[in-house]
């Protein structure tokens, strides 16, 4: 009995004792804990003492000055001393002896239109060339010549300092060397296509992107997907068709391209029937290569597919790059060390598919293994990026523009959050706010508004007029903060005894304004407006304060649109191929007249600071519009409609906003038709939008006790 | 099992004992040999263990062995034309199949040269630390064949500490240098004060460098990675309430600066009074005490950078500087004065949310531009320095995972992080994942799923009357009845819709959220088998209103959430109300996205509850998407009586009570699962434009819109 307990006891203590060695008691032998408390720091702080050399060696130390501008810097090529207090850009007026290409043309153009143009050069901070620099390969048509001597002509040359060049191709035949522009750009900022990432040199070039001929100034082609379609389903996953070169720089990628084709879902097909001499150079694939590439069509393939290749040519970048994210095909790179367009600012891991030009029979793989919420994800960013980034030359001028001025000192900064989501970075203007929560967006929380009501009749507020009665009903409203009344007539302002009495927390501001200023300027940004939310209001309209307690609930759910009660249609009249513009009942709508009306107040500063002055020019010259151009705006930015609420039904079917223009007057409308085609022309595009729905209340005129609705006011007819 | 029965029976036996006794001398033995056994491999095999099976590199220091160097003059220096492209060796990565970067780490070794002259002077704790991270880390490979990214053991942390001569020999001695191609170097302090260098003077040929002292010079971008200077004293600094007052606007801590920065700040400091705190080493210097450089008044060192709003931070003889790290520890907001700079991590973080940048010609406009930052702006750069603080840069061992990770996104580009990833806390990161701002194409049209089980001719009469409906593509049958076969589809009626039947396996209610290869359109309209009074108008003005808000729950029976403040729950209504909070999906469209995601994405334990009890997937639905997007859904039309008419009154009523409290349980318990309550109540309601307008009826567009 013992010896056996004891014989127990042995087994159990040497089998925990081999356990204990098994499960890695032995570890602690190594005990490496330990030692890691004798370990010094790398670094014995108490010796630092700071700098030791002379007086402003550190901080000239690393700076290069050098005139070869290779090494340039902003701090070393740059004279920040034009840029103080305003960046504005000087373009210098063309020599005759040669028109530049279309392309540039274009660009000059969207310069010298734009708030950032001046025409003297001593208040510029950038110079832009009137010489055409986009094309320097010898050998094409567009090269322009002897641009060295023409250089040095300038006035203000001063060897390149502050000035922008801008260029899509560089190099020629056979060696297409990136940096061989074919003169001495000096200190010149390069805004340039096809860069590589080794030759950028930081934060002072641009990389730029390379568009088509019949690039569009402005406007542009939006995006082509119009639906979220999930898993996304395309006839194609992966896709390529293009040119390829036999021999010489960069014709490896495409020439191994036709390893990836398997004739189903992955469709790469080349050709090498180019050029003049193409039979000379030709190898043995050509033959099968040009069968292939008949087969099938360009846009099909890239409308079809949800991958396309985008494999670099003689130059890292290609026309295929913009082609494929219009038309919301995901690019796929196959293009080593190419620095994207814009890449200082934009975020392009969100909407490209890197891949490895070392790795090419790789590319079917990874394309496979993407998520079908990246490609969602993915798909629906490339198309952001293409519309607010590179669908127009305008686009495309204001982006590198704007990416310089951020480098300047105390000029305001917008970070990666705000470049790379909608409404992006050209629509968000720093100088309006720092922090993304004060610029309309759904995620927007305000809690009152401040009612602007612009007078330009000049009636006095009669205690029976319509104006004190607005007045009145405005101010019972639940989230009123304040009232603002834009005086715009030669009558005197009605001393404050005649408006009706406020309660105290109420502001009541009287903005006075000269009758012969534009209409525009009762979407001025008055400091006197506290909140973001700002009623729109004309001395004549009539609301309850049900309608406005309602409409503005809704505008706190959509603080990026326009909310209000009078809605007006555009149409496209094809007989007359312009846009036409209708008040009449319709089904749909795409105007909310800002007579009455939400919307948030930043809209007011870009009215006034962002909207090119052609388009205030027409609103001042008809005195009449401001609202289309509003709608404009507004639906330029959002790209989603307006939105109309339930409004009172009166009596006699009174126009609402009519009064300072006779409703029955049918210049009113040819003047508003003309406005539209104009804002269009000037926009390049129609940016309206339609929308088939009205917001009424949950119980708006159910068969219920009126006691349960909250809005019961709305319901009754008005007189 | 055998040995216990053989205990129990010993004591009967008791003859039996000598067997027993060999018995256990024999067990006993043969442990005693497999001991002494595993101890011998464990001893005498260690260092060929770790070649043939590939073990943990050993991290005892105390006893690496010293491995003699041969130096020789001839010298081969850094490529400073890299690029990820040419001197990065792809081809090692992608040997062990799963898409992850595999780091081999060296053994830990001590090398000399010939006069044993040791490589390195220190192993440091830093170093060691960023080693065993490594080897604790998803990317550590015991095996150097299939390793895409090797470390050397070799400490390069401080160039001051190590003789390059012989550690640039002994790195070239390591086993798979290969020109030094796919090697990172840490360096933390290098680069030579006299010379203009900024990087660490060894030669390293193809290696990649992670080193705290770039500029835009010596950066090679997509190749090198910028990690910060570690600061061994930051975390005596970390706060954590990010929003108190601070009693100094700007402060500048730094050590010996520039005196033509302590002169501009001197300047600016007697223009502004009580804005400044100028601080420098006190008489008796030690790192951790400051003095103020006109009053000599003694503080703490880094905990005073806690009372600082801004904390200014100079180029100084190295461009990493210690004071960056103790700045964001403390939540000081640092004020970059460096041109050129390359800011750690700077491929992937977005330091214009976390720093100001004022370059250094500029210093007399610090002032200026620093007040131009609001408040909120303020706290949302505090916001991001915490975040990234405590994401990457707090330890030794963030610094090296976050610089592993980034080899891992340049290496796997396809999976990489998206900007939103690397820099927005968790709970900011929240995007509605249907954000492209569109009208959804109306010919696109949308496909019905009727999820039925044996209410076969309501469903005939369902289908007769939506296949009315002009933008309707397909009717899908989800027939949820296993013990009953469908009727024939040559009993269904005839209409001019095709109508599929799907049979599923399990009577489960998410069977109607399933993203059935079936349905081809974007939008899906849910629809009950009982579901029978809407019209063909009210139909499609719903899918108009889906297509105006393809993110939403569009549908016609709403409801409504409210608090309870006696049982402090939340509580269900389907009262007539001003106000809605959800719409179900017995009668509403929604995007397929939204199936894939209940199905994919929705938290098991409320999946799984929903299938046990066969209710409440319709709220399950409408907390999903208001989480996601942050947006109410929208109830069209006034609609709003949906049970049949002939059903008496009575025992609805009780049935309805019970049914009003289990929906009140779900709506409570997925309030508590989500961990907060997502739904958003709206007061309005979708209608067409002319709705209900002295106009026309037959000049609207949609006039066939029920009552109730």
């Amino acid at each position: 009995m013992q010896a056996k307990k004891r014989y127990l006891l042995l087994v159990f203590v040497s089998c925990a004792f081999l356990a204990y060695c098994y499960f890695g008691g032995y570890r602690l032998k190594s005990n490496y804990a330990y030692i890691e408390e004798e370990l010094f720091s790398f670094v014995d702080l108490n010796s630092l003492q700071g700098l030791t050399g002379s007086v402003g060696a550190a901080r000239l130390k690393g700076r290069i000055n050098s005139n070869s501008g290779e090494m340039c810097r902003m701090e070393t090529c740059f004279d920040f001393s034009r840029c103080l207090g305003s960046f504005k850009v000087f373009v210098y007026t063309p020599d005759d002896s040669t028109s530049p290409s279309g392309s540039y043309q274009k660009l000059l153009n969207v310069i010298t239109e734009s708030r950032y143009y001046t025409s003297d050069p001593k208040e510029a901070c950038l110079f832009v060339l009137s010489m055409d620099t986009l094309d320097r390969d010898r050998l094409s048509p567009d090269y322009a010549r002897n641009l060295q001597t023409r250089l040095h002509r300038l006035p203000h040359w001063n060897n390149g300092l502050n000035h922008v060049i801008f260029n899509l191709y560089s190099g020629t035949w056979p060696n297409y060397t990136e940096q061989n522009l074919d003169f001495d750009y000096g200190l010149a900022i390069l805004a340039k296509a096809s860069m590589s990432q080794r030759h950028v040199r930081a934060g002072f070039d641009v990389s730029f992107p390379l568009f088509h001929k019949g690039h569009a100034e402005k406007g542009g082609e939006p995006g082509s997907v119009v639906s979220n379609t999930f898993p996304l389903q395309k006839s194609y996953l992966l896709a390529f068709k293009g040119k390829r070169y036999v021999h010489g720089i960069g014709s490896d990628t495409r020439n191994s391209l036709h390893h990836l084709h398997n004739g189903q879902d992955m469709i790469m097909v080349t050709t090498c029937r180019h050029g003049k001499s193409w039979r000379d150079m030709q190898d043995e694939r050509c033959d099968q290569d040009n069968k292939d590439y008949d087969k099938y069509d360009y846009n099909i393939l890239l409308h079809n597919s949800t991958f396309c290749l985008v494999p670099r040519g003689r130059r890292l970048g290609s026309y295929r790059f913009l082609e494929v994210l219009q038309a919301g095909c995901i690019p796929v790179l196959l293009s080593n060390g190419w620095a994207l367009p814009f890449a200082e600012v934009i975020d392009w891991n969100q909407a490209v598919i890197w891949a490895d030009e070392r790795l090419l029979l790789q590319v079917p793989s990874i394309v496979r293994s993407v998520t079908p919420d990246r490609i969602l994800k993915l798909r629906q960013q490339s198309q952001t990026i293409w519309e607010r980034y590179f669908s127009s030359i305008e686009k495309i001028i204001y982006t590198t523009l704007e990416i310089i001025r951020e480098r300047l000192p105390e000029q305001p900064i917008r970070d990666g959050s705000t470049w790379n989501t909608l409404p992006g970075a050209l629509l968000t203007l720093p100088t309006f706010s720092d922090v993304q929560e004060d610029f309309p967006s759904p995620r927007t929380v305000e809690d009152a508004f401040t009612a602007v009501i612009y007078c330009q009749m000049g009636s006095t507020p009669t205690p029976l007029s319509s104006l004190h009665r607005l007045v009145t009903n405005v101010v019972k409203s639940r989230y009123i903060s304040g009232v603002v009344i834009v005086w715009a007539s030669e009558k005197r302002t009605p001393s404050r005894s005649r408006w009706p009495v406020l309660p105290s927390n109420i502001s009541f501001h009287i903005v006075q304004t000269s009758a012969d200023e534009s209409i525009s300027q009762r979407f001025r940004p008055l400091a006197e407006i506290k909140t973001s939310a700002v009623l729109s209001l004309d001395e004549d309209t009539v609301l309850t304060t049900d309608e406005i307690d309602f409409a503005f609930v809704v505008w706190q759910r959509f603080p990026d649109r326009i909310v209000g009660y009078p809605a007006r249609s555009h149409y496209w009249d094809d007989s007359k191929a312009t846009w036409g513009y209708t008040s009449k009942w319709t089904n749909d709508y795409s105007i909310v007249l800002t007579g009455a009306a939400f919307y948030h107040k930043y809209y007011n500063v870009l009215y006034t600071e962002w909207l090119s002055p052609l388009l205030h020019k027409t609103v001042e010259q008809s005195q009449n519009c401001e609202d289309i151009l509003m709608n404009f705006l507004v639906s330029h930015i959002t790209r989603r409609p307006p939105i109309k609420v339930t409004q009172r039904k009166q009596y006699k079917d009174q126009p609402i906003s009519g009064g300072r223009s006779p409703w029955n007057d049918p210049d009113h409308f040819v003047q508003r038709q003309t406005c539209l085609n104009t804002f269009a022309a000037v926009f390049g595009y129609m940016p309206l939008l339609r929308s088939n729905l009205r917001l009424d209340p949950v119980l708006f005129k159910d068969p219920v006790s009126n006691k349960r609705k909250k809005y019961r006011r709305i319901e009754l007819v008005g007189s | 099992m055998k040995l216990s029965f053989m205990l129990q029976r010993a004591p009967y036996h008791y003859g039996n004992l000598v067997v027993y006794k060999t018995f256990f001398i024999i067990l006993f033995v043969v442990l005693v040999i497999s001991t002494v056994f595993v101890f011998t491999i464990y001893f005498s095999g260690l260092s060929k263990n770790q070649v043939v099976h590939f073990s943990k590199i050993s991290l005892n220091i105390a006893k690496a062995p010293v491995i003699e160097v041969k130096t020789s003059s001839v010298s081969k220096t850094r490529n400073a034309n890299c690029t990820h492209w040419d001197c990065f060796d792809i081809y090692k990565c992608g040997h062990t199949g799963h898409e992850r970067i595999s780091v081999y780490v060296y053994p830990i070794k001590k090398y000399v040269d010939s006069d044993r002259t040791p490589a390195t002077l220190t192993f440091s704790k830093e170093y060691f630390e960023l080693i065993k991270t490594v080897v604790n880390s998803k990317y550590y490979t015991t095996n150097p064949k299939e390793a895409c990214i090797f470390i050397p053991s070799i400490d390069t942390l401080n160039q001051e500490t190590i003789n390059t001569n012989i550690t640039s020999f002994a790195l070239r001695m390591l086993p798979f240098w290969n020109n030094g191609s796919n090697h990172i170097i840490f360096n933390m302090l290098g680069g030579s004060t006299s010379e203009m260098s900024t990087v660490i003077d060894l030669d390293i040929e193809n290696a990649i460098i992670a080193a705290a002292n770039f500029d835009t010079y010596s950066y090679r971008r997509n190749f090198d990675i910028a990690i910060p200077l570690f600061s061994p004293v930051a975390k005596l600094a970390v706060r954590n309430d990010l929003f108190m007052e601070r009693n100094w606007y700007i402060t500048s801590s730094q050590l010996g600066i520039d005196p033509y920065y302590l002169d501009e700040l001197q300047k600016l400091s007697y223009q502004q009074n009580n804005m400044f705190l100028l601080l420098d080493a006190c008489q008796n210097h030690n790192y951790t005490s400051r003095c103020e450089i006109n009053s000599g008044k003694f503080y703490l060192y880094p905990q005073i950078l806690r009372e600082s709003t801004f904390c200014l931070i100079f180029r100084g003889e190295h461009i990493g500087q210690f004071t960056l790290l103790e700045a964001m520890a403390a939540n000081c907001i640092p004020v970059i004065v460096m041109n050129s700079v390359i800011m750690p991590f700077d491929s992937v973080i977005d330091w214009k949310r976390a720093a100001v940048f004022i370059m250094e010609d500029y210093l007399n406009t610090l002032v200026n531009v620093l007040q131009k930052i609001s408040a909120k702006r303020r706290d949302k750069m505090r916001q991001s320095i915490k975040f990234y603080y405590d994401s990457y840069l707090s330890s030794m061992g963030k610094i090296a995972l976050t610089t592993l990770d980034i080899l891992q996104d340049r290496i796997y580009p396809h999976w990489c992080k998206m900007y939103d990833d690397w820099n927005l806390s968790s709970s900011e990161r929240k995007k509605n994942p249907l954000f492209m701002p569109h009208t959804a194409p109306k010919s696109h049209g949308f496909t019905a799923v009727i999820l039925t089980y044996d209410r076969v001719e309501s469903l005939f009469t369902l289908i007769r009357r939506i296949s009315k409906v002009p933008s309707l593509m397909k009717i899908l049958v989800v027939w949820n009845n296993q013990k009953k076969n469908p009727p024939p589809l040559s009993d269904f009626p005839k209409v001019q819709k095709p109508v599929k039947i799907i049979r599923t396996r399990h009577n489960k209610l998410s069977n109607r959220f399933v993203p059935y290869k079936e349905i081809e359109t974007e939008a899906i309209l849910h629809i009950d088998d009982d579901i029978v009074m809407l019209t063909a108008d009210e139909l499609e003005f719903a899918y108009e209103v889906w297509r105006e808000f393809p993110d939403r729950i569009v549908g016609f029976p709403s409801r409504i959430h409210t608090w309870d403040n006696n049982t402090q729950s939340w509580k269900y209504e389907s009262e007539w109300t001003n106000e809605i909070s959800m719409v179900l999906t017995g009668a509403a469209f929604l995007h397929k996205y939204w199936s894939y995601m209940y199905t994919k994405i929705l938290t098991p334990e409320i999946k799984d509850w929903v299938d046990e009890n066969m209710n409440c997937e319709d709220i399950a639905m409408n907390f999903l998407v208001a989480n996601i997007t942050n947006q109410p859904p929208i109830k069209v039309t006034p609609r709003k009586k949906f049970k049949c008419p002939e059903c008496t009154n009575n025992e609805m009523l009780s049935a309805d009570m019970g049914h009003m409290i289990e929906r009140s349980q779900c709506v409570d318990r997925f309030a508590k699962i989500f961990g907060t309550m997502p739904l958003q109540s709206v007061e309005f309601r979708a209608d067409p434009v002319l709705f209900k307008d002295p106009f026309p009826e037959k000049l609207k567009r949609f006039n066939d819109i029920g009552s109730l």
